[in-house]
């Protein structure tokens, strides 16, 4: 048998042939990551089940209403978004403890031990048909704002770090320690839509 | 100074391009296992909100788009100007959302599908009226998890 010598393979087209498929991924490649507000929504309530008529105190409630011409109604007064984010700050945390914010009391909680906390303070949203979306966004995003500053300045003063940077047992703390619940009512047929 | 004369000229030699493949290739597999091909051709037009405290969407598999907005300009001849809902690759009704969620939902492995998640691609000058609906029929299909697509920015315009 006569031993054949292995010639070798001419790879000079093989750049070429790469380039090619590189150009191509190139192209279709998009780098964008999604972004946006996480949130959830309450499930439909039963029709069997009565409706729990719980009056909740008045100064539990911080209402934010949204109308048509994208204005902004909290707690019955005209406001500016810019001045939403403290003004729901002032309200979860209702730190001189006045009367008029929500009700506070004494909490068990771990890494902390006992607080005196709001007991549950409620954010209720409402918009009309015809509220744009961006202002809609505008307020839940301070609403949200609101809450995550108030949690990074807990967890800095307990732990030394944001919220972020903490173990998954240490965020509940800090989560019942501000534990406000943002509820949005359901809708009603109120204003323009167009 | 006739230390710095030259002496003879040098020729440049060719420059070896043995590893220029290795290179290119390198490059490739990167852009190979980062690109997401574009799922869906948008027939609305879009422009997402802008919020400070927007996170990033994970687990791109669990999630489900919605998207909403104007038809953009070569479907207005049908479709008008009033802000519609489209699914997958075509123009929907609020009605139809159960539909979706439900073939999205059977699309999942059985573990996570309670994880599913819908996103909201919605232009910011919709009306709430149609995000409204959107929201009360993914409540009724039980697609409680939703997520409000918006850019991420860093402070207040």
């Amino acid at each position: 048998m006569a031993k054949r010598e292995l010639q070798p393979i001419n790879a000079g087209s093989m750049a070429d042939i790469a380039f090619l498929l590189l150009i191509f991924f190139l192209v279709t490649t998009t780098m964008d990551v999604d972004t946006g507000l996480m949130r959830g929504l309450p499930p439909i309530p039963d029709e069997e089940q009565p409706e729990d008529d719980d009056q909740i105190k008045e100064r539990n409630i911080f209402t934010v209403l949204i109308n048509k011409n994208n204005e902004l109604l909290v707690e019955n007064e005209f406001m500016d978004i810019h001045e939403l984010r403290d003004k729901a700050k002032e309200f979860i945390a209702n730190p001189e403890d006045r009367e008029d914010l929500p009700e506070k009391e004494w909490k068990e909680l771990p890494y902390f031990g006992r607080v005196y906390v709001p007991k549950n303070p409620i954010i209720s949203l409402r918009n009309d048909w015809g509220t744009s979306y961006g202002t809609y966004i505008q307020v839940q995003n301070e609403l949200l704002a609101a809450k995550n500053e108030l949690r990074d300045e807990v967890s800095l003063q307990r732990f030394g770090k944001k919220y972020e940077e903490l173990d998954s047992e240490q965020q509940e703390a800090v989560q019942d320690y501000y534990a406000s619940v943002l509820s949005e009512a359901e809708p009603k047929k109120v204003g323009g839509s167009k | 100074m006739a230390k710095f004369v030259r002496k003879g000229k040098k020729s440049v030699g060719a420059i070896n391009t043995a590893s220029l493949p290795d290179i290119v290739f390198m490059l490739l597999f990167f852009f190979m296992t980062t690109t997401v091909m574009k799922e869906v051709d948008l027939k609305v037009d879009i422009r997402l909100p802008e919020a400070t405290e927007a996170t990033k969407l994970e687990k791109k598999d669990l999630v489900s788009f919605i998207y909403i907005g104007k038809p953009s300009a070569p479907f207005q001849k049908l479709y008008g100007t009033e802000p519609r809902i489209q699914l997958n690759d075509q123009f929907k009704s609020v009605d139809d959302i159960a539909d979706f969620i439900a073939q999205q939902r059977d699309a999942m492995n059985e573990a996570d599908q309670a994880k599913m998640l819908v996103s909201l691609k919605v232009h910011e000058d919709t009306k709430m009226k149609i995000v409204t609906d959107t929201k009360q029929a993914l409540r009724r299909a039980s697609a409680l998890k939703i997520n409000y697509s918006s850019i991420k920015t860093e402070g207040l315009r």
